[in-house]
C-alpha cells in the first residue's frame, strides 16, 4: 500500500493514469462495436420483381415520396430516376434516410441486394431511366487510361471530392464523400444519376470510356502506396502543419528541456 | 610536452601572430550564457535554417525553374504522357527519379515548417517575458522582420513546384495584389509579366526564394546574433542574477557542446520527420492549370490565419470612377496583416510610451508578473487561432461532422468576442497566480502532511520555503516601478488620457508580502 501512495504523488503517475484510461476505454468500444448487430430478417417475394418491389416500396418508401412514387414536399418525386438511382441509394445505405438532415448519409444498407434489386425494377418500371450497373460489367481496367482519369477528376470531381478523392465541405452542412473504398459500379451510378448536391455527369458531357478512365484512375489512387512515409490522410497542409507543431517542435522542445536540465 | 601539443602549439602561435586571434578567443570564448529550455528556441530556427540551407541547395542541382510545357514521361505512371511544366515535371523526378531527392525534399519542407513555428514560439517567449525591453527593441525588430520574411520565404518555396495548391495559393496571391486600389491591377501585371499565369512568374520567384531572401535571413540572423553577443543574453530572475550579471555556464567548452549536439537533434527530428510522414505529395496534387481546383485547398500554416481571415470576410465591394474595390479582400488581405504586423514590430515603443519606463533590462518578467501585457499576447494568439481555424474550416467541417457555414459565423463572431474574454480571463489568472505565490511565501508549501492535534483539530503541515525560492517570488519590481506615475502634464487630452489609462493597467498587481506581512503572522502560525 505505501508503495501505491507514494507512487501516487510522482510526477508520472498523472500521465500514466490518464494513458491506461484512455486505454481501457478504447479497448471497451471497441470490443462493443465490434460485437454483431441485429440481422434483418429476409423478406419472401411470391410475385415478380416489380409487384415484389412495389410492396417494398409502399411499405418502406411511400410515406415520403407518395403512394405512385410522385413525389412529395418533402422527397423527390422517383418516375424516371431509373434503377441505377435505386441501386446507388439503397445500395449504399442513403435511402430510406434515418433522418432529415442536411443529406443522406451512407450506412448499412436496410434492403438485402434482393429488395435493392426488386426496388430498383419496381422504379425502373415507372419510366425509363439510367440502369444500374454491375461491378463485373464495368471493364475500367480494360478500356480506362488513368493518366486521363486523373485528369478528368482533377478538372470535374476534385474541386467537391478533393485532389485525392478524400472528399470535401459543401454548403451549410452538406459534404461531397470520401470514394476512398467505394466500389466501381457506385462511382458510375453516381455519375450517371447525379445524387444529393452532385451533378449529373451524362454521357455526352463525359463519356463513357472516359467514366471508366476516372474509375481506374480512382481505383488506382486507391491502392497505391503512400510514397514518402504516413499519407496524413491526404488531405493536404492541415495535417502537415499540426504535425510539425505537435511532433515536429514538441520533439525539439522537449530535446531542450532535457539538455537544459543536464546542466544542473 | 608531447610532439602533438607542440605540434598544435606552434600552429596555434603560426595563426595568432598573424591575426591577433588569441586575445579576441581568450575574452569571448569564456562569454557565459544562461541556461534554460526557452533560451533554445530562436536555436532550433537556426538550425532549422541551416538544415534548409542545405537540403535547399540540393534541390537546386535537379529543380528547373522553368513554366515551359513538358510533357511528362518518367517512372510516376500515373501522371504519364500528361502535359505540365518543366517545375512540375522536375519536381517529379526529384522525388521518383534521383536517389535521397524525396528525402531531401521532405527534410526541406518540414524544415520550414519547425524553422516556422520555432521562429513563432521564440516570439513568444520574447514577448511573454519581457525580453524585448530597453534596449533589445532593435532586436525585436529585426525578429519581427524575419518573421514576416520567413512567411513570404516559406510560401514562394510552396508556389515553385508548380502543382495544383501551388498554382492555387499563386492566384489567391494574384487577387490579393490585385485588390490594391487604382494600382493592383498593374501591379499584378508586372509581377506575372502579363496575364495570369504566364511563364514569368516561377522563375522570379525562384530567384527570390533561392537568392534574394536566403543572402537577406543570413544578414539579418548575423545582426540578430551579434545584438544578442554584444547586449548579453538576458536571463530569468533568482538568487544571485541581477540587471548588472550574467549567471550561467562558459560558451566554452559547455555551450560549443550543448548548442552542437542540439543542432544534430533538429536535423535528427527534422530527419525523422522527412523520413517517416509525407509531405506535400505533389504527384497525388496534380500539375496546375487554372481551370482545376481541389476541396480542401490549404497554405501551410503560416499562412493559415491570412487566409481564414480572408475565408471570414463578407462580401463588400464598392464601385467609384470606373475602379472597383474588393473590401472582401483589400481588408483581410492587406489591411488587418498591416495593423497586426505593424502593432507587433512598435510593441516596445508602445509599451515603453505608456509605462514611461525608459530603463535598461536584463532580467526577464515572470509572464504572471505583468499581467497586462500577458493578457495583450494571449488575446493576440486567441485571435489568430481563430483565423487558423477558420482557415481550415472545411477539413474541419469534413472530419468532426460540422457546417462550413456555422464555422465561418463562429469565426466572424468570435473574432470580436473571444479575444475580449481572453483578455479578462488571463489577467485573472495571472494575477490569481500572483496571489498564490504571496500565499507560498508567507504560509510555505502544502505538504499534504495532515496532523491531529491533542484536541482534536485536524491541520496540514505547510513547509516554509528555501530564501532563494522566496527571493525569486518576490524579487520582481513593484507597480510604481512597473509602470511609473506620469507626470501630469502627460495625460491631458484622449491621447494622454488613453495613456493614463494604459499605465494604470500595466500596473495592476497583488503586493508582494512584506517584512511586517511576516512579523505579523508570528511564529506560532500553521
Amino acid at each position: 500500500m505505501k508503495r501505491i501512495s507514494s507512487f501516487r504523488r510522482t510526477r508520472i503517475a498523472g500521465p500514466i493514469l490518464v494513458v491506461a484510461a484512455l486505454f481501457t476505454i478504447g479497448t471497451a468500444f471497441g470490443v462493443a462495436s465490434a460485437l454483431p448487430g441485429a440481422q434483418t430478417p429476409m423478406t419472401t417475394g411470391t410475385s415478380t420483381l416489380v409487384s415484389q418491389g412495389k410492396a417494398i416500396f409502399l411499405r418502406g418508401c411511400s410515406s415520403c415520396h407518395g403512394l405512385h412514387a410522385e413525389g412529395g414536399s418533402i422527397a423527390p418525386s422517383l418516375i424516371g430516376v431509373g434503377s441505377a438511382a435505386v441501386d446507388f441509394q439503397v445500395g449504399t445505405g442513403r435511402m430510406p434516410m434515418a433522418d432529415m438532415s442536411q443529406q443522406a448519409m451512407q450506412k448499412k444498407p436496410l434492403y438485402n441486394p434482393q429488395e435493392t434489386a426488386a426496388l430498383a425494377a419496381y422504379v425502373a418500371s415507372l419510366a425509363p431511366g439510367p440502369s444500374s450497373v454491375t461491378n463485373e460489367s464495368l471493364a475500367y481496367e480494360r478500356d480506362g487510361n488513368s493518366a486521363l482519369g486523373g485528369q478528368l477528376f482533377r478538372t470535374n470531381c476534385a474541386m467537391c471530392h478533393n485532389f485525392a478523392g478524400q472528399g470535401g465541405a459543401l454548403t451549410n452542412g452538406k459534404y461531397a464523400p470520401s470514394l476512398m473504398g467505394v466500389t466501381p459500379k457506385i462511382i458510375y451510378e453516381a455519375m450517371i444519376t447525379g445524387p444529393q448536391s452532385m451533378p449529373k455527369f451524362t454521357d455526352a458531357t463525359i463519356t463513357p470510356q472516359q467514366k471508366l478512365s476516372i474509375i481506374k484512375w480512382l481505383q488506382a489512387a486507391n491502392h497505391e502506396q503512400n510514397q514518402g512515409g504516413a499519407s496524413l490522410g491526404r488531405v493536404g497542409p492541415v495535417t502537415e502543419g499540426l504535425l510539425g507543431w505537435v511532433l515536429g517542435l514538441g520533439l525539439l522542445i522537449g530535446a531542450a528541456v532535457w539538455l537544459a536540465m543536464k546542466a544542473k | 610536452m608531447k610532439p602533438t601539443q607542440k605540434a598544435a602549439g606552434a600552429a596555434a602561435n603560426y595563426v595568432d601572430e598573424r591575426t591577433g586571434a588569441a586575445k579576441w578567443l581568450k575574452k569571448n570564448l569564456t562569454k557565459v550564457f544562461p541556461d534554460h529550455w526557452s533560451f533554445m528556441l530562436g536555436e532550433i530556427a537556426l538550425y532549422s535554417f541551416i538544415i534548409l540551407l542545405l537540403t535547399g541547395t540540393f534541390l537546386t542541382f535537379w529543380f528547373d525553374p522553368s513554366q515551359r510545357e513538358v510533357i511528362y514521361n518518367g517512372s510516376y505512371l500515373p501522371l504519364n504522357g500528361l502535359h505540365m511544366s518543366a517545375a512540375y515535371d522536375s519536381t517529379l523526378r526529384l522525388s521518383f527519379d534521383v536517389r535521397g531527392g524525396l528525402l531531401m525534399r521532405q527534410i526541406h519542407h518540414w524544415s520550414a515548417l519547425i524553422f516556422m513555428s520555432a521562429i513563432v514560439a521564440h516570439l513568444f517567449r520574447v514577448f511573454f517575458t519581457g525580453a524585448f525591453r530597453k534596449p533589445r527593441e532593435f532586436n525585436w525588430l529585426i525578429g519581427v522582420g524575419l518573421l514576416t520574411f520567413g512567411i513570404v520565404e516559406g510560401f514562394l518555396g510552396y508556389s515553385l513546384p508548380d502543382d495544383l495548391l501551388s498554382g492555387t495559393g499563386i492566384r489567391i496571391a494574384e487577387a490579393i495584389l490585385q485588390a490594391i486600389p487604382v494600382v493592383g491591377s498593374y501591379l499584378s501585371f508586372f509581377a506575372f509579366g502579363g496575364a495570369f499565369p504566364g511563364t514569368a512568374f516561377i522563375p522570379r520567384i525562384f530567384i527570390v526564394h533561392v537568392l534574394l531572401l536566403p543572402g537577406l535571413f543570413l544578414a539579418l540572423i548575423t545582426i540578430h546574433l551579434m545584438l544578442v553577443w554584444y547586449q548579453k543574453h538576458t536571463q530569468y530572475p533568482g538568487p544571485g542574477r541581477t540587471e548588472k550579471n550574467v549567471v550561467g555556464y562558459p560558451l566554452m567548452p559547455v555551450y560549443m557542446a550543448k548548442a552542437g549536439g542540439f543542432f544534430f537533434v533538429v536535423f535528427g527530428v527534422t530527419a525523422f520527420l522527412g523520413a517517416v510522414a509525407s509531405i506535400n505529395p505533389i504527384w497525388l496534387v496534380g500539375p496546375y492549370t487554372p481551370g482545376q481546383i481541389s476541396a480542401g485547398s490549404q497554405p501551410d500554416w503560416y499562412m493559415g490565419w491570412l487566409d481564414g481571415l480572408v475565408r471570414a470576410a463578407p462580401p463588400l465591394e464598392t464601385h467609384a470612377f470606373g475602379h472597383t474595390i474588393s473590401w472582401n479582400i483589400l481588408i483581410p488581405g492587406l489591411i488587418l496583416p498591416g495593423i497586426l504586423f505593424t502593432g507587433m514590430a512598435l510593441y516596445p515603443f508602445i509599451e515603453s510610451w505608456f509605462t514611461g519606463d525608459k530603463r535598461e533590462h536584463h532580467l526577464l518578467d515572470r509572464p504572471r508578473n505583468a499581467p497586462n501585457r500577458t493578457a495583450l499576447g494571449v488575446t493576440s494568439i486567441v485571435f489568430i487561432l481563430i483565423t487558423i481555424v477558420n482557415g481550415g474550416n472545411d477539413i474541419i467541417a469534413t472530419h468532426f461532422h460540422l457546417t462550413i457555414n456555422g464555422i465561418m459565423w463562429f469565426t466572424r463572431v468570435g473574432l470580436f468576442v473571444i479575444p475580449p474574454i481572453a483578455f479578462v480571463v488571463t489577467k485573472r489568472v495571472c494575477l490569481s497566480l500572483q496571489r498564490s505565490d504571496r500565499d507560498l511565501v508567507l504560509h510555505g508549501r502544502e505538504t499534504g502532511r495532515l496532523v491531529m492535534m491533542p484536541n482534536g483539530e485536524m491541520l496540514e503541515v505547510h513547509e516554509p520555503l528555501s530564501d532563494a525560492k522566496k527571493w525569486t517570488l518576490t524579487q520582481h519590481q513593484r507597480p510604481e516601478a512597473l509602470a511609473a506615475p506620469l507626470p501630469a502634464s502627460a495625460t491631458v487630452g484622449l491621447k494622454g488620457k488613453l495613456r493614463a489609462r494604459m499605465n494604470r493597467a500595466h500596473a495592476t498587481q497583488i503586493p508582494a508580502p512584506t517584512l511586517t506581512d511576516l512579523k505579523e503572522l508570528g511564529e506560532g502560525h500553521h
